[in-house]
């Protein structure tokens, strides 16, 4: 059936309000990325947070495991290239995900 | 007892929104609309309304803070104009598409260019299709009264769509009119306080204004549309108990003279007076005309209207606004259209009068008789004529 899977309008909430916080979380928009994404030099960065502040998804997030630095998160990496950009140190480069790496690349990078 | 008082307008409407008890304010000045925001700022300030007056730094921040102020579950009022009102365009349809009844007055003025801060209804034609609730005030009366409604039916858990009370600019916002003015007491009965059906709590966590893709897009629309369709009866029932509190009763369609009339002239807002006054003149010369005015906009009262109109052999419609391009203004246009679908032949002349300003007078109103009457007897084409035009 075509409408498989699809909602009766009588049935969204008002205003298709969701009875939960957070729900954008489950939005991996990480699947948007194209074929590059952002990989920290460590030994560059300064730990300005600059790619923490900038990234317009929080794709960076502080890393629990290393103080100061910033921790990159594929799931919501749009591979927009701010992050590049605002970079003082230029500790930031793209890298090209290669065929066989068919999942994407990690987390954490 | 409601009080007789001499009153601007734009600060009877400030008054109705005080009257309303609104918990939210966040509005920016713009001409003609300005005493309306002046006064509710002062009200505020002075401590007469216990309120949040948000001076934002635009229009887009205004609808923007009301957005997120009605989705906390705050009464909320907002007022604009012209441009105002157009660079609040994207958030008026994120605003009804989340169910928040937002109130907003609109001083209906000209869009530049040229730059002209001058009545007519080209900014709120601009913004028809937003899904708000729309009304149209003929007087200073009824800008109050549709205030108090407004409220009324935009909080109905029936409706939760936010409210546009347009009025015209300065030839209603500027003019001092008698007016009565309701003691707090009665507002208080026909208007509750506000009992949001959802909103922003933490204890209680939900998202709003989520993604609509293209799986839930189209049902988010038609939920949308049946709500604002579905707020005709709302809106009127609320107009009945408005009559049973205040003694005043209104409609989605004002007729005058209309019983025996051969042709209607149909108008908007604050022209119906005009209209009225040429009608009388025109009946005392033996003419059979009548008119109707539309007070409920969105959603369009085809059924009142329909009814209206039985028995008029043909309308001349006014429009205030220019819909370039098309071979109408946007109000005949519509009706046109609505007439070809339910099926009736009756012809429409339409004229665009009133532009930035422009005074229409009642000579003005003899003139497009004459003219509608020659071509409803030639059995002509169905016209769209400026008013007025120096050629
Ligand atoms: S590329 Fe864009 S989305 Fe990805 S981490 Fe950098 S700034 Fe964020
Ligand atoms: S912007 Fe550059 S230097 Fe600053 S924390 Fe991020 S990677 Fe390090």
């Amino acid at each position: 059936m075509a409408d498989e899977g699809l909602v009766p309008w009588r049935q969204l909430a008002l205003g298709m309000a969701m009875p939960e916080a957070g729900s954008a979380k489950r939005f991996n928009t990480g699947d948007w990325r194209g074929k590059r994404y952002p990989v920290t030099d460590r030994d560059k960065c300064i730990k300005c947070g600059l790619c923490w502040i900038t990234c317009p998804d929080m794709a960076y997030l502080p890393d629990e495991s290393a103080e100061g630095y910033y921790k990159w998160d594929s799931y919501y990496c749009k591979g927009c290239g701010i992050c590049i950009a605002e970079c003082p140190k230029q500790a930031i480069e793209w890298r090209e995900e290669k065929e066989e790496d068919k999942y994407g690349p990690a987390c954490g990078s | 007892m409601a009080r007789r008082v001499g009153l601007e307008v734009s600060l009877a409407c400030a008054e109705a929104a005080k009257l309303a008890n609104v918990d939210v304010v966040a509005a920016y000045p713009i001409t003609p609309q300005t005493h309306i925001v002046e006064h509710l700022a002062e009200l505020v300030a002075d401590g007469h309304l216990d309120a949040e007056f948000v001076p934002v730094e635009s229009e887009h921040s205004a609808i923007s803070a009301c957005v997120g102020s009605s989705a906390a579950g705050a009464r909320t009022f907002t007022s604009s104009s012209s441009q105002g009102l157009a660079l609040m365009h994207e958030i008026l349809f994120i605003a009804s598409a989340m169910r928040l009844p937002i109130v907003m007055a609109v001083a209906n003025r000209a869009l530049s260019g040229p730059l002209n801060i001058w009545n007519d209804h080209s900014d709120i034609m601009a913004e028809r299709d937003i899904g708000w609730v729309q009304t149209f005030a003929e007087n200073g009366q009824e800008v109050l009264d549709l205030m108090l409604h407004a409220f009324k039916v935009a909080e109905d858990k029936r409706v939760c769509l936010p409210v546009i009370v347009n009025m015209d600019g300065f030839l209603l916002t500027h003019v001092i009119e008698p007016l009565l003015m309701p003691e707090q007491a009665e507002v208080d009965a026909y208007l509750p306080p506000y009992q949001p059906q959802q909103r922003l709590d933490i204890a209680q966590p939900i998202s709003m204004g989520m993604v609509g893709m293209p799986e839930v897009y189209t049902e988010a629309k038609k939920a949308s549309l049946e709500a604002l369709l579905g707020s005709y009866d709302v809106v009127k029932e609320h107009w009945a108990g408005f009559a049973k509190q205040f003694g005043r009763q209104y409609k989605p369609i004002e007729s005058y003279r209309s019983e025996d009339a051969e042709v209607l002239f149909v108008t908007m807002g604050s022209l119906g007076e005009t209209c009225m006054t040429a009608i009388d003149e025109l009946r005392e010369a033996g003419v059979k005309v009548g008119s109707v005015r539309i007070r409920l906009w969105r959603p369009f009262p085809v059924d009142d209207f329909l009814a209206a109109i039985q028995g008029a052999k043909g309308l001349i419609v006014m429009d205030r606004a220019l819909s370039p391009g098309v071979p109408a203004g946007p109000v005949a246009t519509e009706l046109r259209g609505l007439l070809y679908a339910k099926g009736y032949h009756l012809p429409v002349q339409n004229f665009v009068a009133g532009l930035g300003g422009r005074d229409v007078t009642r000579a003005d109103f003899r003139m497009m008789l004459d003219k509608a009457r020659k071509a409803f007897a030639a059995g002509g084409e169905m016209t769209c004529e400026m008013v007025g035009v120096k050629e």
